[in-house]
């Protein structure tokens, strides 16, 4: 496992690609990211805005059931992270985790199968939208219950720990995750055992549906937490997809070094309701629109510009993924609903669901 | 054969197993350089390092989260709650997490780990350190339930739960921690789901559970010499898988069934057992089932009420016998 930050990586690939660049792009010069991990991160972007998207029109046709929480303005806090990591770290989710699930590689029809309670689904329809998982990809679960998964990351980092595998368990919350008692006595074991998880608390600014600030005797729910915990507060611009990429990198060295957990809180907003079910009428008039400002697809689409990357690139990324969510569409609709014989499959390891003989 | 108490037991099983196999982790409030608040896990810390053996803060969420989480990547953690009533602080992560994983994912994932707590009553302790909620368990889809009522059971089921590739909770009945009884010696590892017939009669078939089956030995002996009924006594061992195959036959061939539990009364583990039994043995009943419980109460504290609740040998006497004849 390699222990070493990625922060150098790009280097050459970024000096080679500055041979066009405006003179803005050349004041960017030495820059840590390179082009190649740049148009990495901007096809994760919009694999998750796409499917997303995706997902919600779906809703309307009425093809996806039950709920989902979409994470649309959140694409750069699970872009910046997985692209971060090492193809065996671990991520744990919430029931808002299409876009991790995605980010590690999970297929779009994996996804959107699940979505729609068909056979192609990652877990073949029965976990639905809030239980996202693929092992094969380190994406080790999306949990329902509140704070459940903080806990959970942290024995998945006892395992790297005591096999001394290097692996990096990294789980994502949301700001409300922050008053509940898993947080706290998640982040109080992993700082006392020295753990290599990193914590990252996506601060949309509300729980449901009340405020986060309402409800939270500090002004940043988790960054104003990890004194307790002898952590550094860090508290990121969560929209931004190459500052989400260099705090992931320092945390994941950080972890790997064997110099214990961060607690990370990145602020963004989800541009929908909390779930399907949700028209976001609680929010103040003209907040939604300030932070579409800061979109973090268009803004990395300036970026890449800005970093002298030919238009047609960051175009034609965005067909072919766009293309990608069209074919894992189809794909989904086709694919049959799951057969009936799985109701009796997989409570205990042989296979089965026997309680008695 | 060696003598050992049901506390000593426990310790042997989690050696046995940490002894052959390097995956086994062992984690829990006070278990390792205070040996356990019941003495039942002396001696790790000092064989097995603190590596191995982790005291944990008082966080019952954060013990069993690491035991899932650690369990799904590759460990065979044991997690220690120190009493079963604290449980209900962590329910979560054991009936929403760890019994759900592999089912919700489609077996993606699998769940190798042990929960060993203290449960039950007898011990004066009061209602929030004394029930018995293997029920709680035994309902959740997903959980193996096992309640040992002998020393040698405790290593040979815990050896057990501690090799099986699914979630275990181990019930430890806190009021049995100072009994004794021979263990084989060697490595004993026994089988999960496997009821045992402690006594053979053929006027009632009596199943039990943990503390209480010694109570129902007693009162079997006492049925015999003073009334002249003769019971067979089943020790369930398991509840999850539950060795529905002993009881139907050792109920067929009495033709009568009597549960005792230490469970308040309602949706203890006999009612499911009185229902399998009336669902498929109906014809070879020659009464109805009794079914002996603590009553529907939160239980006392002090020793006069205490007793007066928990099933004894004397209230299963007297059941018995004034309903059979
Ligand atoms: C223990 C628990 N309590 C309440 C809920 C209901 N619930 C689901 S999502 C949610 C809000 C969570 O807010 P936050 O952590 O900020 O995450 P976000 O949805 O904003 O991503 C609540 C209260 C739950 N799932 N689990
Ligand atoms: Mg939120």
């Amino acid at each position: 496992m390699a222990s070493k930050p990625k922060a150098a990586k790009g280097e050459g690939r970024a000096k080679a690609s500055r041979k066009k660049t405006s003179a803005k792009a050349k004041s960017l010069a030495n820059d840590d990211i390179g082009e190649e991990t740049r148009l990495k991160l901007w096809r994760s972007l919009l694999e998750i805005r796409h499917v997303e998207q995706r997902a919600y029109d779906l809703f309307l046709q009425n093809l996806i059931k039950g709920t989902s929480h979409l994470a649309l303005g959140h694409e750069a806090v699970a872009a910046g992270f997985a692209t971060a990591m090492e193809k065996d770290d671990w991520t744990f989710c919430t029931y808002r985790g299409h876009h991790h699930t995605l980010a590690r590689g999970a297929s779009m029809e994996g996804v959107l199968g699940e979505l729609m309670g068909r056979e192609c689904g990652l877990l073949q329809g029965k976990g639905g939208s809030m239980h996202l998982t693929s092992v094969e990809h380190g994406a080790m679960g999306s949990y329902a219950i509140i704070g459940a998964h903080l806990p959970i990351a942290m024995g998945a980092a006892w395992t790297s720990q005591y096999k001394s595998t290097g692996q990096v368990s990294v789980c994502f919350f949301g700001d409300g995750t922050t008053n509940i008692g898993a947080f706290h006595e998640a982040l109080n074991m992993a700082a006392v055992w020295k753990l290599p998880v990193v914590f990252v608390c996506e601060n949309n600014l509300y729980m449901e549906y009340t405020p986060i600030g309402d409800v939270t005797a500090v002004e940043n729910p988790a960054g104003d937490r990890a004194g307790s915990y002898g952590l550094p507060k860090i508290v990121i611009d969560g929209n931004d997809a190459d500052e989400v990429y260099r705090t992931a990198q320092e945390a994941y060295a950080k972890a790997r070094a064997g110099d214990g957990p961060s607690l990370i809180e990145c602020l963004t907003y989800r541009h929908s309701g909390h779930s399907r079910a949700d028209p976001g009428d609680y929010r103040p008039p003209g907040e939604l629109e300030a932070w579409l400002k800061k979109d973090p697809v268009p803004r990395y689409r300036d970026r890449l510009a800005d970093f002298g990357i030919d238009k047609k690139v960051i175009d034609g990324i965005d067909e072919k993924v766009m293309q990608q969510v069209e074919e894992a569409t189809e794909i989904s609709k086709a694919s049959p609903t799951p057969s009936l014989e799985l109701i009796e499959k997989d409570v205990w390891a042989d296979g089965g669901v026997a309680w008695r003989n | 054969m060696a003598e050992l108490t049901y506390r000593e037991a426990v310790a042997e099983g989690i050696a046995q197993e940490m002894r052959r196999d390097e995956d086994v982790v062992f984690l829990g409030e006070d278990i390792g350089a205070a040996g356990g608040v019941f003495k039942a896990t002396v001696g790790l810390l000092k064989e097995f390092g603190p590596v191995r053996v982790r005291d944990t803060p008082i966080s019952e969420q954060a013990i069993l989260g690491a035991a899932m989480g650690s369990a799904m990547t590759g460990l065979k953690p044991i997690a220690e709650i120190m009493f079963s009533d604290f449980l209900a602080v962590c329910w979560d992560i054991v009936a929403n997490e760890i019994a759900k994983a592999r089912y919700m994912t489609g077996g993606q994932m699998s769940m190798p780990l042990v929960i060993r707590t203290a449960n039950g009553g007898g011990s004066r302790f009061g209602a929030q350190h004394s029930q018995s909620v293997e029920n709680w368990a035994m309902m959740v889809p997903g959980l193996k339930v096992v309640a040992p009522s002998t020393p040698a059971d405790v290593k040979g089921l815990l050896a057990a739960a501690i090799r099986d590739p699914d979630p275990v909770m181990f019930f430890e009945q806190k009021s049995l921690y100072p009994i004794k009884g021979e263990v084989p010696d060697g490595e004993l590892v026994d089988e999960l789901g496997t009821a045992k017939v402690l006594r053979d009669g053929d006027d009632v078939t009596i199943c039990a559970l943990a503390a209480m089956v010694p109570r129902a030995i007693q009162a079997a002996e006492i049925l015999s010499s003073e009334h002249g009924i003769e019971a067979t006594v089943v020790d369930l061992r398991s509840l999850v898988p539950l060795d529905t195959k002993t009881i139907l036959r050792e109920t067929a061939k009495t033709g009568r069934l009597v549960t005792v539990e230490e469970n308040p009364r309602l949706c203890g583990w006999g009612a499911e057992v009185a229902s399998i039994v009336a669902d498929e043995n109906f014809w070879d009943l020659d009464g109805p089932v009794i079914r002996i419980t603590t009553p529907h109460i939160p239980l006392p504290a002090a020793d006069e009420l205490e007793d007066a609740t928990m099933p004894s040998a004397d209230r299963i006497v007297r059941e018995v016998s004034e309903k059979i004849d």
